[in-house]
């Protein structure tokens, strides 16, 4: 505990604004009692977080034995809290209407708005630790604090979503954590004991010399372990009721988040194993959970009724399709998922801030009771038309070029494998279009309620963050900027 | 490793105790014996790391055991019988599977822990690799009595028993670091959620839930 103490960062190190804004904020919201000032709290205390992470680009501490940052999650990283500060505009103005509509307490308010930046604060812990067992207790705390957010509104739903949400969760992780114990006693032999034996920048090293065929048992663990908590098919059944019961800024942070952070994760232990020439291929196996996802979700897509669940369901989507493209590794593949990472996030995030404001002026999140959107909020009404077309995969919109590289590079190895990816991506298609058109067009429904008492200043705010992000997707779509591209292929490269 | 014949034997044997516990626990029908049964695997896990910690003269893992022994023996059991006592669920038993089945997957389950464990482990320490197999073993029980059981609370029982594998497995594994950490993030979250879901919903059950069921009650006549 001491040795980890004298490793933590020094004040010239952004990583300690970035771990220590989120930490020190979660403690200060938790007692602060004005719920306004509270909102505004939180936004600065992202933003200044999101401003540590630019740093990051341009001073990149070295490792440690409880930190690291490298080419890969340096951009998980930027884009946690880029996507961290957006939620939390976008959660002032949703809080802001809803505590007009009296749902709820002060109490949980204050509640709510610590255990954000507690959130926020494991995930970016989770992103940069450099430490097997750091990064575990970190997604674990991650569970908690989200656990106790999609219970926070405490219907009988919420309340059963977040039970269920905990119990698969805590048990995906409690595997994890055996994997984890598997891979220190793999590389026990080679690494032998202490914290560098589970330290990444030490093991990636070594890693071509651990024990096989306990590294074989490891991964299965793992990827059980933290692909339950991806939501990868059949592992997702928590997903969509944690998606739909709790405030609708938590299911932004979910979706577009923590997903990636279990993903990578996930990765990071796909990574040691590749290193190792005797041990399994996990490609199959990934690519074997990323289908499976993939035609779940698409099929699941046109049955559902609750609009909060219908874009959970697509995040599982997704997340398959990422899932898909790492799986078949190899530079190109690894490239579109990342990226596909990157806009799904954005996109996703801002669907679920459009359907924030969607569901609290019909004061119902059933799709059959949302009609006309275009015609009766025609700023919300577009953003939402262009955001569910992006996610669709419809050009010029970033996931496009995305799924379409994830496409290609699959032709191009396995095209046998690219029938069912294709075949999958049409069926979700379709299933959005269809739900789209309802909601979208037609004659408008009559607001219900708190609508008419939200500001324009509440609406302006609540609709910024969707333009923001849709923008940054339509641009990816149109053009990458050359660095980018060349941080991609090398962050590709490294993924092996 | 220089390990005594008396160390081994007592590490296996307390390994053994924590194991025995978990196929308790598959056929206990009252919520009260599930939780002492529960308290006692805790006590064996407890004694578990204090004699790991001392064979391996590593001095963090009595932290581990003094929190198994108070947090998971004492406290978890405690609050869960204050629980069952107020919502008045002393008498429920639920199995989604005759004791009979459960107990023959529970064999089959540590048969298979142990295929598997040992032909991975041949390079490993032999005090390792049975331990190891031991700890899948429980963690296999645990999980096999979260899906055979519907009660919130056995369900929450099930969890820390598989978790108890997952602790009996890293105080096993010679030097593993963060050991102390992972137990403690274990406890608080499973005390948080329990706190955070169960006591309000308790107290939403005797202050407001009457009235809700009164409203559900005259809209549906309607």
């Amino acid at each position: 505990m001491i040795g980890y103490l004298s490793s933590l960062p020094g004040a010239d190190n952004p990583l300690l604004w970035i771990l220590g804004v989120p930490l020190g904020a979660a403690g200060f919201l938790a007692v602060l009692r004005d719920w306004r000032v509270a909102t505004w709290v939180n936004v600065a205390a992202s933003a200044i977080t999101f401003g540590a992470s630019l740093l990051l680009l341009r001073l990149r501490p070295p490792p440690n034995k409880l930190l690291f940052i490298d080419d890969f999650n340096i951009y998980l990283v930027l884009l946690t809290t880029f996507v961290g500060m957006t939620t939390a505009v976008f959660s002032a103005a949703y809080i802001a209407r809803e505590t007009a509509s009296e749902r709820l307490s002060e109490l949980h308010l204050r509640f709510y708005h610590s255990m954000y930046q507690a959130f926020l604060f494991t995930m970016l812990l989770a992103l940069t630790a450099n430490n097997t067992g750091v990064m575990w207790v970190a997604v674990e705390s991650a569970t908690l604090t989200t656990v106790l957010m999609v219970s926070l509104y405490r219907t009988r739903e919420a309340i059963e979503a977040a039970w269920k949400y905990f119990i698969l969760c805590s048990v995906g992780i409690g595997l994890a954590l055996f994997g984890t114990t598997l891979v220190y006693l793999a590389a026990q032999p080679v690494m032998g004991d202490g914290a560098e034996a589970m330290a990444w920048t030490m093991m990636i090293k070594q890693a071509h010399a651990f024990q096989p065929d306990l590294m074989n048992l490891a991964f299965v663990f793992v990827l059980v372990g933290y692909g339950t908590k991806v939501g990868l098919a059949p592992l997702h059944s928590w997903l969509p009721d944690a998606h739909a019961e709790g405030p609708t800024p938590i299911s932004a942070v979910l979706s577009g988040l923590l997903l990636n952070v279990a993903l990578y994760a996930l990765l990071r232990f796909k990574m040691l194993i590749s290193a190792n020439e005797n041990a399994l291929t996990p490609g199959p196996l990934l690519v074997m959970m990323g289908l499976s996802s993939l035609f779940l979700a698409a099929f699941m897509l046109y049955r559902r009724g609750d609009i909060k669940r219908l874009f959970a369901y697509s995040s599982i989507e997704h997340m398959g399709v990422i899932t898909f493209a790492f799986g078949m590794g190899g530079a190109l593949a690894n490239f579109a998922g990342l990226m596909h990472m990157t806009m799904h996030s954005l996109t996703k995030s801002a669907i679920f801030f459009a359907v924030g404001i969607i569901s609290q002026n019909a004061g119902t999140k059933r799709i059959a009771d949302i009609r006309g959107l275009t015609s009766s909020h025609p700023v919300l009404g577009w953003g939402f038309v262009l955001a569910v077309l992006a996610i669709a995969g419809m050009p010029p919109m970033g996931v496009f070029m995305s799924e379409f590289l994830v496409v290609s590079s699959t032709f191009a190895r396995q095209p046998l494998l690219a029938i069912p990816l294709v075949l999958g991506l049409l069926l979700a298609f379709g299933a959005l279009a269809s739900r789209l058109q309802m909601m979208a067009f037609g004659e408008p429904t009559k607001p219900v309620h708190a609508h008419a008492r939200a500001s324009t200043l509440s609406s302006i705010l609540a609709l910024t963050p969707l333009w923001v992000h849709m923008l940054l997707v339509l641009v990816a779509g149109l053009y990458l900027p050359r660095e980018l591209v060349e941080w991609f292929q090398a962050v590709a490269g490294i993924l092996g | 490793m220089a390990i005594s014949q008396i160390s081994y034997e007592l590490a296996h044997l307390i390994g053994a105790t924590v194991l025995m516990a978990g196929f308790q626990l598959l056929y206990q029908r009252r919520l009260f014996a599930v939780l002492n049964t529960f308290a006692f695997q805790a006590v064996a896990l407890a004694a578990a790391a204090a004699w790991q910690a001392h064979i391996q003269d590593a001095p963090h893992l009595y932290v581990t055991a003094v929190i198994a022994l108070v947090f998971k023996a004492m406290i978890v059991p405690f609050a869960l019988h204050w629980l069952v006592e107020k919502l008045g669920i002393q008498r429920s038993v639920e199995t989604a599977m005759s004791i009979g089945w459960t107990m023959m997957a529970g064999v089959g389950l540590v048969a298979l822990s142990i295929l598997l464990v040992l032909p991975v482990t041949a390079n490993a320490a032999a005090l390792t690799r049975e331990s190891l197999a031991l700890a899948m073993s429980v963690v296999l029980l645990g999980l096999l009595m979260m899906i055979t059981r519907r009660n919130a609370v056995s369900q929450v029982v099930g969890f820390m028993a598989l978790e108890n594998g997952l602790i009996l497995a890293a105080v096993s594994a010679k030097g593993m670091p963060l050991v102390v950490e992972i137990s403690i993030a274990f406890s608080v979250l499973v005390a948080m959620t329990l706190f955070g879901i169960f006591f309000f919903r308790i107290r939403e059950r005797f202050d407001t839930l009457d009235l809700h069921d009164l409203e559900t009650w005259r809209g549906d006549r309607q």
